[in-house]
């Protein structure tokens, strides 16, 4: 499999981009059927990007650090014209008048935009799937609670949750607003590092954009870290299984190896932040999903009054999580349980922020697992949400504080299955973390 | 709780739904019990407060590109069924 990095290089010196696209619609078209990743391939819009890189370079121009490199988006990033539906009922049929700025930021540097996406791991499984199944290059998926990082664990590939604010969540389908944040899944560290950089960047048009310069990346990939402060942090492994628990510690061996001084270090107020998460993003997207009446998009169910439209239309265009949570995030915020629930979950939100803050006054980076298995079976554990939403312990407190975090495959679990090691750092610590990965990567055999 | 989400949910899924939610909220009894007097709530991990721009114009979503995909339109503007009035 071509990097992205080389897919790049070769465009840029005249390989073509169209025979690129032409290649991964070949292998779209192989593997779509068994693994459903695509929802919809905008063949037309993909070919007239791909031409345009091509009459780029062939003016003699740079077309950009991923110049012809095919990008697949999961279905909740908006791209003018081309059906966005989240994967659900409530959306079928909209198509938005609008880009989101990370997609019009990967034209801008030479890509070739693909939509899908669906579930290995939630909820950015599909972008992760076509990345490990080699369909594409790289993919965009967005990150609430661990939507990119876990299914990057499960399906062996690079998944980067990056500062809030980072990236620009203009044009992002909104679930629980204060902690989405969108990221790259690659199959490598430098090719993650590289689509990070692309994306990210001040935008005034999401009022949650931070707008200090987005940092250099690529250039620190190889840096290593000799020096740095890493701190294996307990509850980010306790609760795990052994083979996670063992390629952890392993991990934590090879950044002695290279440089690193290793502590461990126990931070106690992480522990609550399961609890915390599963009012806040549900209380959130109850709000966020408020939008979805029948009236400006996507599916209308036919009722006499209004208020029965409405009712009707939600009832028919989202499924059963959604459902789920609509009604846990209502009553999180309803009058009476405000204070108990969704009141108390912001004051341990606070926690959980001042014990990372602390935590980062003695270490550079923590590391841990990002989930406590290797991949579940399909459909194990639909019937009994909690156990489900425990499998997101390790990802969620990074949401919860708006700092950084990676998952980079390293070594392997029970049946031979990828385990994700996970390193964590403060807001705007990409660069250190990605370097980090990258150390990790090469000591996993992969140059 | 389903009324005011504007759902409608079966006997069978209220059942479902019942011991399901209740299962996270015995899980939230672990927060529920702290003492968190003095603490402050978040709601933005950086304390970000009052973002303002230039007040310049600029050009805005074409109104008909954002009926197009609407269910129903009508004279310019979304269309639903009726809101007020009796019933026919």
């Amino acid at each position: 499999m071509k990097t992205a990095r080389d897919i790049a290089k070769n465009v840029n010196n005249g390989s073509s981009a169209t025979l690129e696209l032409e290649e991964t619609l070949v292998r779209i078209k192989e593997q779509n059927d068994e693994l459903n990743v695509f929802l919809y391939v905008d063949e037309q819009g993909a070919r007239a990007a791909a031409q345009r890189v091509d009459e780029i370079v062939a003016r003699g121009e740079n077309a950009g650090p991923l110049a012809g490199v095919p990008i697949a988006l999961k279905d909740n990033l908006c791209t003018v014209d081309v059906p966005t539906t989240c994967a659900s009922k409530i959306l079928d049929g909209w198509r938005p008048p609008y880009s989101a700025t990370v997609v019009e930021k990967i034209l801008a540097a030479g890509a070739v935009p693909l939509d899908p996406s669906r579930v290995p791991g939630g909820s950015s499984g599909g972008s992760a799937a076509a990345v490990a199944s080699q369909m594409t290059t790289l993919s965009l998926g967005s990150d609430t609670g661990g939507s990119i990082r876990q299914p990057a664990a499960l399906c062996g590939i690079v998944g980067v949750k990056p500062t809030y604010g980072l990236v620009s969540r203009y044009g992002l389908v909104a679930f629980a607003s204060s902690l989405d944040q969108i990221g790259p899944f690659a199959s490598n560290v430098t090719d993650a590092a590289t689509l990070l950089e692309a994306v990210a960047g001040h935008d005034s048009r999401d009022s949650t954009s931070l707008v200090e310069p987005s940092p250099s990346l690529v250039a620190h990939v190889e840096d290593g870290v000799k020096g740095r402060r890493v701190a294996l942090v307990r509850e980010l492994v306790d609760g795990a299984d052994e083979d996670v628990v063992e390629s952890v510690m392993k991990a934590v061996e090879t950044l002695r190896a290279a440089g690193a001084t290793i502590f461990e270090l126990s931070i106690p107020e992480l522990r609550l932040g399961l609890s915390a998460y599963y009012l806040i993003a549900p209380a959130e997207a109850s709000s966020n999903l408020a939008r979805f009446d029948g009236v400006r998009y996507g599916l209308r169910v036919d009722a006499d009054d209004v208020a029965a439209m409405n009712e009707a239309t939600r009832t028919a265009g989202f499924g059963k999580e959604v459902k789920r949570r609509i009604m846990l995030g209502t009553y999180a915020l309803s009058a009476g349980y405000y204070d108990a629930y969704y009141g108390q979950a912001l004051k341990v939100r606070t926690m959980t922020i001042e014990a990372f803050k602390r935590a980062y006054q003695q270490a550079d980076l923590l590391i841990g697992a990002t989930t406590p298995s290797v991949a579940f079976a399909f459909g194990s554990k639909t019937n009994d949400p909690m156990a489900m939403y425990l499998s997101d312990v390790f990802t969620i407190p990074t949401n919860l504080s708006g700092d950084a975090a990676i998952s980079v495959p390293f070594g392997t679990g029970e049946a031979d299955l990828p385990v994700g090691v996970q390193l964590l750092g403060p807001g705007r610590s990409e660069a250190s973390l990605f370097s980090a990965a990258r150390v990790l990567e090469r000591a996993d055999g992969r140059e | 709780m389903a009324k005011l989400a504007r759902l409608h949910l079966d006997e069978t899924e209220l059942d479902e739904f019942t011991k399901q939610l209740g299962d996270v909220l015995e899980h939230a009894k672990d927060i529920e019990s702290l003492d968190l007097e003095g603490v402050l709530p978040t709601a933005h991990p950086f304390g970000l407060v009052n973002v303002v721009r230039s007040d310049t114009v600029t050009a805005s979503l074409q109104r008909d590109a954002v009926l197009r995909s609407a269910p129903d339109a009508e004279n310019g503007r979304f269309a639903v069924p009726r809101i007020v009035g009796e019933a026919p």
